[in-house]
C-alpha cells in the first residue's frame, strides 16, 4: 500500500509570526478592552449555581405552549420567572429567581410550581440552590481559577524561566478575559460547568504554549547566534503542523459533542470550543511575543540538560 | 528503544487484554453484569445521578433553631432549679445570646450562684479539637442580683457537632425505612448532610420525611383559652396553631410537669381506629409510660394536646388514666401520612431543624437521554478523529488509531474497576480526551518526521523521535493535569466526574503513546525493515 500523506501545513512553511504579532497584540488589546467593557456593562448571565434560585426542566404532553405556561407561572408571585424551549418543542426550561425568604422559600417556590403545573407534565430535572450555597460556590469558583493560574505560573517558572512563566500567564489571562467577554456578549448561562470549561481552557491553552516553549528552548540552545525574533518564528513554524493537527482533532471531538451531546452540556461544549480557538491563537501570538518583550537568557546548555534528565527519570 | 524484549511484549499485550476484560462488563446485559461482579472484580461503570436519575440533597443544621431550642430548654431549667431550691426570682429574660435571671433577695445570691453554676451544661467540643477538655455551653457571670447565661461559641459548636451526628443517624434510618435503594448519606463540613438518592420516583415525599423534625409532645391545655386572634398567652403557656385550621390557636402548658416528651417512644406503627380512620399507634418505653400514666391519672377529664412540630394534631379528653403506655394519634390522616409519621416517630426527633440548602434532581428519562447522547457523541467524535488521523499519517495513522482505541478501553476499564463515577461532564471529558489523546502521537510523529527529513536513517529517526518527544509529551500533559486536579478539588458531583475522566485520560494517553504505539511501531520496524519513514 502506497499512501500519499496529506500535509495540512506545507513543509518549510515560513510565516513571520513575530511581525504579525504586532498586529495581533493590537487586536487582542482591543478585544480584551471590549470584553472588560461588556463584562462591566452587560455583565454575565449568572446561572443558579452563583445567583441562587431554581431551574426546572419539564416535558409536556405534546408541544408546549410557552405563553400559557408563562401566564400560569407568572401569577404565582415568585418574582422573575423565565421560560425557554430546551432542546425540543415539548421541553421547557423554567428559571425562577432567588426567593427573598432564603432556603425554605426556595423549596416552597418549587412546590408552588409543581402544584400549578399539575401532574400532567414530566419533571426532567429540578435544581434548587439556596443563597448560602451559591455564595460559597462563587467563592470556590474564583479561588479555583486564580489558584490554577498560580499553579501554572509556578510550574512554568520551574520548568523554564520567569520570562516564559509571564508569557504563559499573559496568554492565559488573555484567554480567560476573551472567554468571559464572549460569554457576556452572547448571554451564555454562566454556571459551575462554565468554570470547569474555563479551567480546561487554561489547561489546554497552556498545553499548546508549553509545546511552543519547549521548542523555543531547544532552539535557543541549538542556534545561539540567531536573533530572538527569528528563532521564535522558526520554533513556531516548526511546531505548526502539530499545533494545527491537535487543535483540529480536539475541535472535531468537541463539535461532535456540541451537536450530538444533548442540550444539558451544550453551553459547556461551546465554551470549550471557543477556548480551543483562543488558546491556540494566544500561544502563538501572545505567549511567544512576550518573550521578545521581556528578553530571555541565551545560554541554556546547563539548565536544559538538567531538565531533560528530570523529564526522563 | 525499538528493541522489544519478550517481557515487554508480554506486558503490553497483557495490559491491553486486561483492560479489555475489565471494560467488558459495560457492554453486557445487566443480568450478566451481576453474575460477573459476583465472581470477579470486573463490574460496570458507576453512573452518576445525572445519568441514572436521582436526587442530590444538601441539608444544613439550622443553627438559629438549635440556639432557640437550647435557650427555651435553659429557661425551663433555670425556673425548675430555682423553684426546687426555693429561691425567689423576678423575671427571666431570653435574648438571642442567652438568658438573664434576677434574684429577688440578696440573701439568696450565694445559694443561687451555686445552683445556677450547675446548669452551665458541659459539652464535648466535637471531634475536631477533641482533647478531652470539656467546654460549657454557657458562660455565667453575675452583676449584683442579675445572673447572665451567655452562649459560648465553642460550646455551641459542640452542640452543632452532636446535632449533626444524631441527625445523620436519624436521616439514615428514615431513608432506609422508606425503602430507597442504595442511598449515600454523608456528613459534609461541620454542619451539613449530603444525601444521594439514586432513581427515586417521588423526591418530594422523601424530602418531606427526611426534613420533618418530628418532635412529639403531649401537653396539657391551659385553663384559659384564647377568645380571639392575636392574644398573648399567660405565663407558662404557649400559643400553638391547630392542624385542621392554622388560624385557630390553642394555649398549651409548657412546664415540665404538664408535658410528656415523645422522645420516650419505643415504637410507632401505622394502623386504623375503630372507625377505620388511619391512625398512628405508639408505645412508650418504661420511663415514658410511667410519666404518661401519671400525667393522665392526675388529669382525668381534662383535654391534652398532641403536639407535632409545634402544631396541635388533636386534643382529646383524658377519659381514664392510660397506664399501659400505649396510645394513638388521629387527625384526618391519609394512609401514606400515617405511614410516614410512624417512620419519623420511630426514628426519633431531629435535634434541630434541617434546611435544604441545595437540591439537584434529574429524572430517569433525562438521565437515559443524556447517556444516549453522550454515547452517540463519543462514537461520532471517535470516528471523526480516526479519519482525521489517517489523512496525514496513513499507516502510522492506523497505529495511532489502534492506540486510541486501546486508550479508550483502558480509560473505561480503570473507571469501572476502581468504581469512579461517570457523570455527563465526565462523558465530555472522555470525548475531550479522544480529541487530545492524538496529541501525543502527533508530537511523536512530527518529531520522527523532522528527524527523518534531517537525514537520519528510518530506524534512527524513529528511535530518536520517540525519545525526543517524550519530554514534550510529559510537559504538555502535566499542564492539563494541573487543571484537572484543581477542578477535582473545587468541583462537586458532576464537575468532579469531568476532572476524574480528564485526569485518568491523561494517564492512559501517556501510557498508550509510549507502550502501545511504540510497540506497534517497533513490531512494524522489525517486520518490514523500512528504508524510509512513511510520514
Amino acid at each position: 500500500m502506497k499512501w500519499k500523506p496529506i500535509r495540512f501545513i506545507p513543509d518549510d512553511t515560513k510565516i513571520s509570526f513575530m511581525k504579525i504579532s504586532r498586529f495581533g497584540f493590537f487586536l487582542s488589546g482591543i478585544l480584551c478592552a471590549l470584553s472588560i467593557l461588556i463584562f462591566a456593562t452587560v455583565g454575565l448571565n449568572y446561572g443558579v449555581d452563583f445567583k441562587g434560585g431554581t431551574v426546572i426542566t419539564i416535558r409536556t404532553d405534546g408541544p408546549a405552549n410557552l405563553d400559557d405556561l408563562r401566564s400560569t407561572l407568572g401569577g404565582l408571585g415568585l418574582g422573575d420567572v423565565e421560560l425557554q424551549e430546551f432542546g425540543g418543542p415539548s421541553d421547557v426550561l423554567i428559571r425562577i429567581e432567588a426567593q427573598a425568604g432564603g432556603e425554605q422559600a426556595e423549596q416552597a417556590a418549587v412546590s408552588k410550581v409543581k402544584q400549578a403545573l399539575g401532574p400532567k407534565v414530566e419533571y426532567r430535572s429540578v435544581e434548587v440552590v439556596g443563597p448560602k450555597v451559591s455564595e460559597e460556590l462563587t467563592q470556590e469558583a474564583i479561588v479555583a481559577v486564580v489558584f490554577s493560574m498560580l499553579l501554572v505560573l509556578v510550574y512554568v517558572w520551574f520548568r523554564f524561566e520567569w520570562q516564559f512563566a509571564f508569557g504563559a500567564i499573559f496568554s492565559l489571562l488573555h484567554d480567560v478575559i476573551l472567554s468571559i467577554g464572549l460569554f457576556a456578549l452572547i448571554g451564555l448561562e454562566f454556571n459551575l460547568s462554565i468554570i470547569a470549561a474555563i479551567l480546561t481552557i487554561i489547561g489546554y491553552s497552556l498545553n499548546d504554549t508549553v509545546v511552543v516553549f519547549d521548542r523555543i528552548r531547544e532552539f535557543l540552545r541549538k542556534y545561539k547566534q540567531m536573533p530572538l525574533a527569528d528563532l521564535i518564528d522558526f520554533s513556531i513554524n516548526s511546531v505548526l503542523p502539530r499545533t494545527m493537527l491537535t487543535s483540529v482533532s480536539t475541535m472535531i471531538a468537541l463539535i461532535s459533542l456540541y451537536i450530538f451531546g444533548g442540550e444539558v452540556i451544550r453551553g459547556f461544549t461551546f465554551a470549550m470550543i471557543w477556548g480551543v480557538v483562543v488558546g491556540t491563537y494566544s500561544s502563538i501570538f501572545i505567549a511567544s511575543p512576550v518573550l521578545i518583550i521581556l528578553g530571555t537568557k541565551r545560554d541554556w546548555s546547563a539548565s536544559v540538560a538538567k531538565a531533560r534528565v528530570q523529564a526522563q527519570v | 528503544m525499538l528493541h522489544i524484549t519478550r517481557l515487554k511484549t508480554i506486558l503490553v499485550l497483557a495490559s491491553v487484554v486486561l483492560a479489555i476484560l475489565l471494560a467488558l462488563p459495560n457492554a453486557l446485559p445487566a443480568a450478566w453484569q451481576a453474575t460477573i461482579a459476583g465472581y470477579t472484580i470486573a463490574r460496570p461503570i458507576t453512573l452518576g445521578l445525572d445519568l441514572q436519575g436521582g436526587s442530590n440533597v444538601l441539608m444544613e443544621v439550622d443553627r438559629a433553631d438549635l440556639r432557640n431550642q437550647l435557650l427555651l430548654q435553659m429557661t425551663g431549667d433555670i425556673r425548675g432549679a430555682l423553684r426546687e431550691a426555693k429561691i425567689g426570682y423576678k423575671g427571666i429574660n431570653r435574648s438571642e445570646n442567652g438568658v438573664t435571671v434576677r434574684i429577688s433577695e440578696p440573701a439568696d445570691l450565694e445559694r443561687a450562684a451555686v445552683e445556677l453554676e450547675k446548669l452551665r451544661q458541659p459539652v464535648d467540643p466535637g471531634s475536631l479539637f477533641s482533647t478531652g477538655v470539656v467546654v460549657n455551653l454557657f458562660d455565667l457571670d453575675q452583676q449584683e442580683q442579675q445572673f447572665h447565661f451567655t452562649f459560648s461559641e465553642a460550646g455551641l459548636d459542640g452542640k452543632v457537632a452532636r446535632a449533626i451526628t444524631q441527625s445523620l443517624r436519624i436521616v439514615e434510618s428514615r431513608i432506609n425505612a422508606l425503602g430507597t435503594t442504595e442511598p449515600v448519606i454523608q456528613q459534609q463540613g461541620k454542619d451539613r448532610i449530603a444525601i444521594q438518592l439514586p432513581g427515586i420516583q417521588d423526591p418530594d415525599r422523601v424530602k418531606d420525611v427526611i426534613g420533618r423534625t418530628a418532635k412529639l409532645t403531649f401537653q396539657l391545655l391551659c385553663d384559659d383559652q384564647p377568645t380571639g386572634p392575636g392574644q398573648n398567652p399567660p405565663q407558662e403557656c404557649l400559643s400553638l396553631p391547630l392542624q385542621e385550621d392554622a388560624k385557630q390557636q390553642l394555649w398549651v402548658q409548657t412546664s415540665s410537669r404538664a408535658t410528656v416528651d415523645g422522645a420516650d417512644l419505643n415504637d410507632a406503627q401505622p394502623g386504623f381506629d375503630q372507625n377505620n380512620q388511619p391512625v398512628v399507634t405508639f408505645r412508650f418505653n418504661q420511663k415514658g409510660a410511667v410519666r404518661f400514666g401519671k400525667l393522665t391519672a392526675d388529669n382525668v377529664g381534662k383535654p391534652f394536646a398532641i403536639v407535632l412540630d409545634q402544631i396541635v394534631v388533636s386534643y382529646p379528653r383524658i377519659n381514664e388514666p392510660i397506664l399501659g403506655g400505649t396510645g394513638q394519634i388521629s387527625g384526618n390522616f391519609t394512609t401514606e401520612q400515617t405511614n410516614d409519621l410512624a417512620i419519623v416517630l420511630r426514628s426519633g426527633a431531629l435535634p434541630a431543624k434541617l434546611t435544604i440548602v441545595e437540591e439537584r434532581t434529574v429524572g430517569p428519562s433525562l438521565g437515559s437521554d443524556s447517556i444516549r447522547a453522550g454515547v452517540v457523541a463519543s462514537i461520532i467524535g471517535l470516528i471523526g478523529v480516526m479519519i482525521y488521523m489517517l489523512l496525514p499519517y496513513g499507516l502510522f495513522g492506523i497505529f495511532a488509531n489502534l492506540a486510541l482505541i486501546a486508550n479508550l478501553i483502558m480509560l473505561l476499564a480503570i473507571m469501572s474497576v476502581f468504581g469512579f463515577t461517570l457523570t455527563l461532564p465526565g462523558i465530555a471529558g472522555i470525548v475531550l480526551t479522544l480529541g487530545m489523546a492524538v496529541d501525543s502521537n502527533v508530537l511523536i510523529y512530527e518529531r520522527v518526521r523532522e528527524e527523518w527529513r534531517h537525514g537520519r536513517t528510518a530506524y534512527n529517526a524513529i528511535e530518536t523521535g520517540f525519545k525526543a518527544a517524550l519530554a514534550t509529551v510529559l510537559d504538555s500533559n502535566i499542564t492539563t493535569l494541573i487543571a484537572a486536579v484543581v477542578l477535582f478539588g473545587v468541583g462537586s458531583g458532576p464537575i468532579r466526574g469531568f476532572a476524574i475522566t480528564l485526569a485518568i485520560g491523561i494517564f492512559t494517553t501517556m501510557f498508550t503513546a509510549f507502550t502501545v504505539t511504540q510497540f506497534i511501531v517497533a513490531v512494524w520496524v522489525r517486520q518490514t525493515r523500512p528504508k524510509e519513514v512513511p510520514l
